[in-house]
């Protein structure tokens, strides 16, 4: 009756102790077969996606080693605030060093710092942080405003499809993500400037005046948005950040 | 057993022993029974978030302002006409504080800005779920007397095409999902019936397979057949996971079952020596077949157009001598394809083929080898095609479009969950059926004929909103209440005129009247906006207007009367309401006025951000180029377009400038100024 018992005991403490060993993991089965040095980003980082909803991009990560090879079979995990979910959560590199997950973001507007991890042969845990951006509702107006009316002079990024009128103009117009300038100006300044032009600010009469074409909702809805995808952050009240 | 018997009796004798000590028990009793009701009632789900709201609040600067918006109590949004009771409020305590955008624990969080009011529209016209419950689990979750649940954020935008058919600018996702619905063929099997009666149209086109042995090779289509987007990643059809021998039998019976059309194949002429391949590729870029066809560069991005069919590896699909009648007048082989009638010459069309002809891959039909067929074989494919319906999509001669082949999803985003059968394991909603259903049909059992798709899970889920608004709700709203889409227009330009328009397949790229594409300018008032020498020289010989762009009008190489034709049906029908076209002259400003103009347009109204009326000064990209603009419209256009551009062309970046009369006639008479240099010469 003795002996039985005792090694009930000592059965249970084998089985709860890895529960117990250093911080949890999330419990995943998969037994990475190699190990990296670095995590770099392939694609995927930097995107502009909804609230709640799948970016239109996978975000693809890579591992190499000391050499800056591409490492197969190395376990990467995926992790973020509350409310984002990554499908896959974790999983093994493939032939190329990559791995690439679905990523659904949470219900708040705002900026959303992902973390990708993977282990070194020494079992030390090295972090890649991406940063993918969220819209609600009235900034996606905001974002579809700008695509069609602003983003050919303010976006300084040409693309095949659109070549960018930013290098064409003797005042170069500020990229909206540019928050050094644009996060002193108050809302009211930029709903001058949108509606008047610049002279409204004492700026060029290169920007013209969009206040007759789009409605307040229209320039309210563009002004939250400017907020948002402004780098360094836009830190007003209203404003959200979800690493919090 | 003789001890607990003894211990209960003594037990009833110290409590009803005694009348006196009875009646103080059941008394007790009495009162503990009518306590339940108010302290379940005190220590209800509701109120315990309302005191939790007022302790969030407390702490914050505004905390006067919301303590005085916050209502104690069960709240309640009524609205008989659109059957919404919900009681959401009751905890979603700060819906409408825009104050606590920073606050992201539920159910405090603010309602994001949207254009609707909660107290018009209520919750769960968008977010589903059942209103009138006035706990978590009941309001949120499946129960059993309620099936429905929250809709999860990704798909809210569903909820928009409920009441909304035209697009949204503030849903692409759900713009995108409906787009992908007619454009990917769903609509071909499944019907889906809007509210006004009418059904979603496809907006693809599928080719016909009636003459298919004269266009491919039967190895061809049975390397399709297996696996569409091993061809063409970008190929609409989708994956039917088809076995060696079935594939084998269908493309049997489909170049059994073709027949040959008089004039869909040309031999190579002998008399034309061997085609350069530099000159076939520079022919295949100035013609901008790229407007409209995309090919896979060598690192592996698809370049070009979304209208017509990849071409990265024609060559394996196509004969040449198809292809060469093809290039010469696509309209013998499919007189409705989008493709304009080119006009090219002998030497350009074998040019082509050439060089279209040498886009192969040589390991996409190396393993294919098929024997001939046998007549149980071809009478086999026949059944299958039948049982695939692949008459939903495609013509095939003998077999007859099926109809309602697939089951009508004009419901499908309020099934009733008893007539899904759920996967083991699956959440059993609604939205993760049709999600599902979208990624891996086949999971719901092998004998199913849906095929497999390959959207990306953002388009995926693009097609579950678009599924997901097709509720019961949708289509039982009052019609006052909902906002319809434009009807599809059916406008045909008339006559000879109308027959060219057909031919050089106009609407494939420009609109007119509410019909055609978005890639080029409408045409709907092109005959008050150009003047007509600068149109009958511009379809000769069509240049670009704009210098940033890559998507460009090919030059169709039409004969003078049919130039002539075009200018005069386009001058004499396509003119706008709004004004006479000649109602100002295009010459004979007064020099000052001129000047003040060119003032106006570099200083005030800095016209020069985005045009170019100088070459040596001006960089302007976005506008077209007005260096010749006085020759290219007319007067009364460009005064009217700079009073207010919208008005002309809905949805141009150019902004209105509320510019007064004066200043108007100025920049006109400037711009009238600027002729192209060909024609002053002329005048010297």
């Amino acid at each position: 009756m003795r002996r039985p018992s005792g090694i009930t005991l000592i059965v249970s403490l084998i089985l709860i102790s890895p529960g117990c060993a250093r911080r949890p993991r999330p419990v995943s089965a998969l037994k990475p077969t190699a190990f990296g040095a670095a995590l770099v980003e392939s694609s995927g980082g930097k995107q502009i996606g909804a609230t709640g909803m799948v970016l239109a991009q996978p975000l693809a990560v890579q591992v190499n080693d000391e050499q800056g090879t591409a490492v197969t079979g190395a376990l990467v995990e995926f992790s973020g605030p509350a409310g984002v979910s990554f499908d896959p959560a974790a999983g093994l590199t493939d032939s190329s060093g990559q791995l690439s997950t679905n990523v659904a973001l949470g219900s708040m507007a705002g900026r959303y710092q992902l973390t990708a991890n993977t282990l070194t042969k020494t079992r030390r845990s090295v972090e890649l942080k991406i940063e993918e951006l969220a819209l609600e509702y009235q900034q996606q107006v905001g974002l579809q405003l700008d695509d069609r009316y602003c983003s050919r002079c303010h976006n300084p990024e040409s693309t095949p499809e659109r070549v960018s009128n930013s290098d064409n103009l003797e005042v170069k117009p500020h990229a909206f993500t540019d928050g050094v300038t644009l996060n002193k100006m108050t809302d009211a300044d930029l709903t001058a400037i949108i509606s008047h032009g610049g002279p409204a600010l004492n700026k060029s009469a290169l920007m013209p005046p969009y206040g007759y074409t789009l409605s307040k909702a229209d320039i309210e809805a563009l002004i939250s948005y400017i907020r948002l995808i402004s780098d360094p952050p836009y830190r007003a009240s209203g404003m959200f950040d979800a690493q919090k | 057993m003789q001890s607990s018997k003894n211990s209960l009796s003594s037990l009833w004798q110290r409590l009803f022993g005694h009348p006196v000590r009875a009646f103080g028990v059941v008394s007790l009793l009495l009162l503990i029974s009518l306590a339940i009701a108010p302290a379940k009632n005190y220590f209800s789900e509701w109120r315990h978030y309302q005191r939790r709201y007022l302790t969030l609040i407390r702490s914050r600067g505004d905390a006067v302002t919301l303590q005085r918006h916050f209502h104690g109590g069960i709240q309640q949004i009524w609205l008989p006409q659109l059957g919404v009771v919900d009681r959401c409020t009751t905890c979603h305590v700060g819906l409408k504080e825009a104050s606590l955008a920073d606050v992201s624990a539920q159910p405090f969080r603010r309602h994001p800005v949207i254009p609707h009011t909660l107290d018009q529209f209520g919750c769960v016209m968008c977010h589903r779920g059942q209103g009138p419950a006035t706990t978590v689990e009941e309001a949120h979750r499946s129960t059993l007397a309620w099936e429905q649940p929250t809709l999860p954020a990704r798909f809210v935008q569903s909820s928009c095409g409920q009441c909304h058919r035209a697009p949204l600018t503030g849903t692409p996702q759900l713009n995108l999902g409906r787009n992908l619905l007619a454009r990917y063929g769903c609509v071909h099997c499944h019907t889906i019936k809007l509210p006004d009666g009418s059904a979603i149209r496809p907006t693809d086109d599928p080719p016909s397979l009636e003459h298919i042995a004269d266009k491919s090779t039967r190895e061809w289509i049975y390397a399709w057949l297996k696996d569409p987007q091993a061809y063409a990643v970008t190929a609409t059809m989708p994956n039917f996971k088809l076995s060696d021998p079935d594939a084998r039998d269908i493309s049997a019976f489909l170049i059994a079952n073709s027949t040959p059309i008089p004039g869909d194949t040309v031999p190579a002429a002998k008399d034309l020596k061997a085609p350069d391949p530099t000159a076939g590729a520079s022919l295949y870029g100035e013609s901008f077949c790229a407007s409209c066809h995309a090919v896979e560069n060598a690192a592996g991005n698809v370049v070009g157009g979304n209208v017509g069919p990849e071409l990265t590896r024609i060559g394996n699909k196509v004969k040449p001598e198809w292809l060469r009648a093809w290039l010469r007048n696509p309209r013998v082989y499919d007189s409705g394809t989008a493709m304009p009638h080119y006009r090219f010459t002998d030497q350009q069309v074998s040019l082509l083929t050439a060089f279209l002809g040498n886009k192969t891959d040589s390991d996409l039909l190396a393993k294919v080898h098929l024997d001939a067929p046998t007549p149980e074989q071809i009478a086999h494919g026949k059944l299958l095609v039948t049982e695939y319906g692949c008459a939903s999509c495609h013509e095939i001669g003998g077999i007859k479009k099926p109809d309602n082949f697939a089951p009508e999803l004009t419901r499908v985003g309020s099934r009733p969950l008893t007539q899904i059968s759920f996967l083991p394991g699956m959440p059993h909603t609604v939205p993760d059926y049709i999600s599902a259903k979208i990624r891996q049909p086949r999971s719901f059992g092998s004998a199913l004929k849906m095929p497999q798709y390959t959207f990306a899970p953002a388009e995926a889920d693009a097609l579950t909103t678009a599924l997901l608004s097709l509720t019961d709700r949708a289509l039982d709203l009052p019609r006052a209440l909902t906002v319809p889409a434009e009807p599809p227009s059916t406008y045909q330009p008339a006559g000879k005129a109308g027959q060219l328009m057909a031919d050089l397949a106009c609407f494939s790229c420009h609109a007119i009247n509410g019909r055609g594409s978005d890639m080029a300018p409408d045409l709907s008032w092109e005959g008050s906006s150009v003047q007509r020498p600068w149109l009958q020289a511009f379809l000769k010989n069509p240049g670009t207007l704009r210098p940033a762009l890559i998507r460009r009008m090919p030059r169709f190489n039409l004969s003078d009367s049919d130039v002539t034709e075009l200018t005069d049906y386009i001058m004499t029908v396509y003119q706008t309401p709004a004004f006479d076209r000649d109602s100002m002259p295009s010459s004979g400003y007064p020099p000052t006025q001129v000047e003040q103009g060119r003032q106006l347009f570099y200083s005030k109204y800095a016209c020069q951000s985005c045009h170019i009326v100088d070459t040596k000064v001006d960089k302007g990209y976005i506008g077209p180029t007005l260096t010749e603009v006085g020759s290219r419209l007319t007067a009364a256009w460009i005064y009217h377009w700079l009073k207010d551009p919208q008005a002309m062309r809905p949805g141009t970046i150019e902004p209105n400038r509320n510019m007064d009369d004066e200043d108007a006639r100025a920049l006109t008479a400037f711009l009238m100024t600027l002729k192209s240099s060909a024609r002053q010469e002329a005048k010297k």
